[in-house]
């Protein structure tokens, strides 16, 4: 369960394999086992995810469930939710509990999601590493001497560990797509406009994104079919026909381009980290089985093209470790 | 024009930030090295070059100039610490 697929636990839900409650349950436990060195959470509130687990079952029993009905989904402590503390990783929120919801916890609430809890992050999200939170630094799941990047790093270690099987995280100059790539894990900043800022506490009002974080691109997709919607209370918010997310993830990826700005060259990477990126991309249409040149975007980016094309993240780790030159 | 560690003082108090005197000197640092990027910015020629408000183009929805929410204060007044006679209460900051 803990490494399953969104799919694949709506389909253990709905086929009754496990309810919402013990899901919830499952991840709750793992999260409060886990939380102590990791400090990915800064706010469960069990009785409050289980209530709302119970009452996704009851849906499911009903045969009301949607994609995401009883999934507990883990949310970045910087969008407001009613009746929980939002700290937005400050001491200046620390007693603060909204008396609204942000549009993107309303929109998860609706689809029968489960609130598992309120991750960590930088302070009032000014920060790339996660270790600037009033409630102490997130440690990289992969190994706790390293960050888990930021400022969505309590919510990609999260996913990392499998404390959560979904999560939400804020994208501004890279706050989503950075922390998913140092996690580990897929993350995505939904194009500006496309997911409504309404009950997000703001960092750059004109850059700010919410978005998704997962395993997959396949989860992104679910995830981001419940978050994105037009929202009148969002000033920038883009009305336009929705979209299924879904639609293109069985698209063949013979002939993609995939282009990557030469300025990301320059000063200030490190050598390897650079000499890596040009590797895989000389190479990896070789094991994408797609014949133009492919430049790599980022870690998070390229392991959800994996994904698409059967590659296991096994052969990738031993194609990545080989000795080369 | 580089900051003086008492204009940095002066700055930290009016945001209200504690700032050792250990902690002046890289923030005195810190902030420095903002004003030289604007400065370097500032000396681009821009001139006949469109300004760009935003990556993408948006255009700011308007709408009727209509009520559309109800009175809620008491609601939003319930989270706060101190308030009364339906103004929130605050430690004075003005000097």
């Amino acid at each position: 369960m803990l490494n399953a697929s969104l799919k694949e636990l709506a389909a253990a839900l709905a086929q009754k394999k496990i309810s919402s409650a013990e899901l919830t349950k499952l991840f709750l436990d793992r999260a409060s086992r886990l939380n102590g060195a990791l400090n990915a959470f800064i706010t469960v509130e069990s009785e409050k995810s289980l209530a709302q687990a119970r009452a996704a079952d009851e849906r499911i029993a009903k045969g009301d469930a949607m994609p995401l009905t009883g999934i507990p989904v883990a949310h970045k402590d910087i969008f407001v939710t009613k009746g929980w503390r939002t700290t937005c990783g400050s001491k200046m929120l620390s007693n603060f509990v909204s008396p609204y919801d942000a549009h993107v916890i309303e929109r998860f609430n609706a689809a029968g999601a489960v609130i598992l809890g309120k991750t960590n992050m930088d302070e009032f999200a000014m920060g790339s590493s996660s270790e600037t939170s009033f409630y102490g630094p997130v440690k990289n799941p992969w190994n706790q001497e390293r960050v888990p990047g930021g400022s969505s790093g309590g919510s990609t270690a999260a996913i990392a560990a499998r404390m959560a099987p979904a999560a939400t995280g804020t994208d501004t100059g890279g706050s989503i797509r950075q922390p998913a790539a140092l996690s580990g894990v897929s993350g995505l900043k939904p194009t500006y406009g496309l997911v409504s800022r309404y009950g997000m506490i703001a960092f750059a009002s004109s850059l700010d994104q919410g978005g998704p974080i997962a395993k997959s691109a396949e989860d992104l997709a679910l995830l981001l079919n419940v978050m994105a919607g037009f929202d009148r209370r969002d000033s920038t918010s883009v009305e336009r026909a929705a979209e299924d997310y879904r639609r293109e993830l069985d698209r063949p990826l013979a002939g993609l381009r995939v282009g990557v700005p030469k300025e990301h060259f320059g000063e200030g990477l490190a050598a390897d980290v650079g000499k890596a990126i040009l590797v895989i991309s000389s190479e990896l249409p070789e094991l994408l089985g797609v014949c133009d040149r492919i430049y790599a975007m980022s870690a998070g980016r390229i392991s959800g093209e994996v994904t698409r094309a059967n590659a296991t993240p096994e052969r990738l780790m031993q194609y990545m470790t080989r000795e080369k030159e | 024009m580089p900051l003086s560690s008492e204009e940095v003082r002066r700055i930290a108090e009016l945001a209200r930030i504690g700032v050792s005197d250990a902690e002046t000197r890289a923030v005195q640092v810190q902030l420095n090295d903002i004003f030289e990027m604007i400065g370097r910015m500032q000396k681009v020629d821009t001139e006949g070059v469109e300004p760009m408000s935003h990556g993408q183009d948006l255009k700011l929805r308007l709408r009727d100039d209509a009520v559309t929410e109800g009175d809620q204060r008491a609601l939003f007044q319930s989270v706060a610490p101190q308030v009364e006679a339906g103004l929130y209460l605050v430690p004075k900051v003005i000097e």
